[in-house]
């Protein structure tokens, strides 16, 4: 089994991920797609640790999940703030600041 | 078995300090009463802020790798790390300004109380002030103190998001205008938060590509001549997460809206010590790691950098409000800052980084004392930043509006002021690489700045005041201080630069 399936799985997860930030509408939404993202970054450093013998990859890996959950904690208060305002979490609806 | 890494504890006191202090601020939340917590806080992060400042000091000269690699603790690094602990000591002086507001802080008392319900309106008036600022501040600092010593791409990406995660909250905690304050946080937190996953992705490529993320050993392993696809795709998607924190146009879109809704002390906190980290991040990250390299990156910082002096010059000139307009201003000066990223050798020769450390010691006082300045010029309804609202100013007040007209001159940089001093510096070190086509740029995107700067002082002392016009509040002790500093080295660093200079030339030495 080569490596390539996992790093090009890791690629389209990510790419999925980041197109959901750019065309979702809902905040929390948009916030798991940025999780995504950081998940397929996991994967390819779980794969790279496989395929170049070290350990340094997967404690990597744990790292990125401890500040994912920091950024979860940050993130959902931010946004349950803005929610309880405006009965609404779309970022379309937040819209006072522009030009 | 794991060996115990070498930490020294010296090298590392500036850091130990500022983050000892976040803890410390965080438990006295926890566990003193309401009325001392205040004055503690403020205290506690001052004396971490101010002693890491000292610790810098007392550490000059130092060049060293601990923690088992992950931190370089260098001249750069120090240089830097003394800029934010110093930025960031006046903005906690910003932060702790009661006397403005009526309602006594800038800051709401409760962000979890939903903004327009019944009991906001009732908390908008007590005197009662929020602390929590103080440590996640302090904490932010600490980040941005970790960020440009980072000597390991997975230590850097923890810096970052310790500095990012305290600022995605206190952007959202402004007193007044509530809703236009969470809007701005809640883009700052999902661009930010896109950002680094765009660093995250850098990082596993790189040590894909290198088996390390280790700046030194990425060095090493460095590109040879084109083979390394995943080795540059990873540096383009690094500097794009560190790019977009150093608010650089294209990855700007950010910075106004969060800039104008954030409260303004945390505006100018913002300004001045996260583009001081984010830019001592992308020099370490492209010398060290990178600096072999350099045809895979030049190509793309030289278009970011023009690209970023125009937008900011170009969008600055249609601005109406004051803190949109430094905003866009940030980004024109963003792509002045990479004009010295460029002004360095890939070798390390030229004075590229010497010139761009200056450059953001200047910028950093400069755009504090400018924000600090708009927090004084208040209405009813907080502070007042429409353009129109500044008209006749001077008449009014002569003194805020000479103070303003001063960080104006060296926004737009003036002769005799430090935005002059730092943008020579930088041009002359972007020439000296032969990067001649871009400071004709720059050249020309200063000229189109400083209309709407002037445009601003114009305004101040050559129009009629409005008839129901802001009133200019007397500041407090903090904000004079904050005032007073700025005021004077802004002045000074722009007559007599000659040692500051020389001290950022002794420091420009990245240890590897």
């Amino acid at each position: 089994m080569t490596i390539s399936y996992y790093l090009v799985l890791a690629a389209i997860l990510f790419t999925i991920g980041a197109v959901g930030v750019l065309v979702r509408r809902n905040a929390i939404v948009v916030f798991m797609c940025v999780e995504l993202m950081l998940n397929s970054v996991n994967l390819t450093l779980v794969t790279f640790a496989r395929a170049t013998g070290t350990v340094d990859g997967q404690i990597m890996a744990f790292f990125v999940m401890v500040v994912a959950a920091a950024e979860v904690v940050v993130g959902l208060a931010i946004i349950m703030s803005i929610y309880r305002t405006r009965r609404s979490a779309s970022v379309d609806d937040a819209n006072l600041l522009k030009y | 078995m794991i060996e115990v890494p070498d930490l020294s504890f010296a090298a590392l006191a500036p850091l130990l300090l500022v983050l000892g202090a976040a803890c410390l601020g965080v438990l006295v939340e926890a566990f003193a009463p309401r009325d001392v917590r205040h004055p503690v806080q403020v205290a506690i992060a001052l004396v971490g802020t101010g002693g890491a400042l000292v610790a810098t000091l007392l550490l000059a000269g130092t060049h060293e790798v601990t923690a088992g690699g992950a931190l370089a603790v260098d001249g750069a690094a120090l240089f830097l790390q003394a800029t934010i602990a110093g930025l960031g000591a006046l903005s906690i002086l910003l932060f702790a300004e009661r006397s403005l507001d009526p309602a006594r802080s800038a800051f709401v008392v409760s962000a979890a109380v939903p903004a327009g319900s019944p009991r906001d309106r009732e908390l908008v008036t007590t005197p009662r002030v929020q602390t929590e600022v103080y440590p996640l501040a302090t904490f932010a600092i600490g980040g941005m103190m970790l960020f440009v010593a980072a000597n390991d791409l997975l230590i850097m990406f923890v810096a970052l998001e310790v500095l990012s995660l305290p600022l995605y909250l206190i952007s959202g905690m402004a007193r007044r205008r509530r809703l236009l304050s969470q809007e701005a946080a809640v883009k700052y937190f999902l661009l930010g938060a896109f950002a680094s996953a765009f660093f995250l992705y850098g990082l596993a490529l790189v040590y894909g590509a290198t088996g390390s993320v280790r700046l030194s050993d990425i060095r090493a392993a460095g590109p040879d001549g084109g083979g390394d696809v995943l080795l540059v795709l990873g540096l383009a998607l690094l500097v794009v997460g560190l790019l977009f924190k150093a608010s650089v146009a294209p990855f700007h879109t950010w910075t106004p809206d969060v800039y104008q809704g954030a409260p303004t002390p945390v505006t100018a906190f913002m300004a001045a010590c996260t583009k001081v980290a984010a830019f001592g991040a992308i020099l370490r990250l492209l010398y060290v790691a990178f600096g072999t390299a350099e045809w895979t990156w030049r190509p793309l910082v030289y278009a970011v950098a023009i690209v970023s002096m125009v937008v900011g010059a170009v969008l600055g000139l249609t601005q109406t409000d004051l803190k949109r307009m430094l905003a866009y201003s940030s980004v024109a000066h963003a792509g002045f800052l990479l004009t010295g990223v460029l002004g360095l050798g890939g070798g390390g020769e030229g004075s590229g980084l010497a010139a761009t450390m200056f450059y953001l010691l200047t910028y950093g006082l400069t755009t504090l004392g400018a924000f600090a300045v708009l927090t004084l010029v208040r209405d009813g309804d907080g502070e007042a930043t429409h353009l129109s609202q500044w008209a006749g100013l001077g008449a009014r007040s002569p003194l805020t509006a000479a103070v303003m007209t001063l960080f104006l001159l060296a926004l737009a940089g003036i002769p005799l002021t430090a935005g002059f001093t730092g943008k020579f510096a930088v041009f002359r070190a972007a020439i000296e690489q032969g990067a001649w086509p871009l400071v004709v740029v720059a050249l020309l995107a200063s000229a189109v700045a400083a209309f709407f700067y002037l445009r601003v002082i114009v305004l101040m002392y050559f129009s009629e005041p409005v008839a129901d016009g802001p009133t200019v509040g007397v500041p407090g002790v903090p904000t004079t201080v904050v005032l007073a500093v700025t005021a004077t080295a802004t002045l000074a660093l722009g007559i007599l630069p000659g040692a500051v200079l020389e001290l950022a030339e002794q420091a420009a030495i990245f240890v590897g």
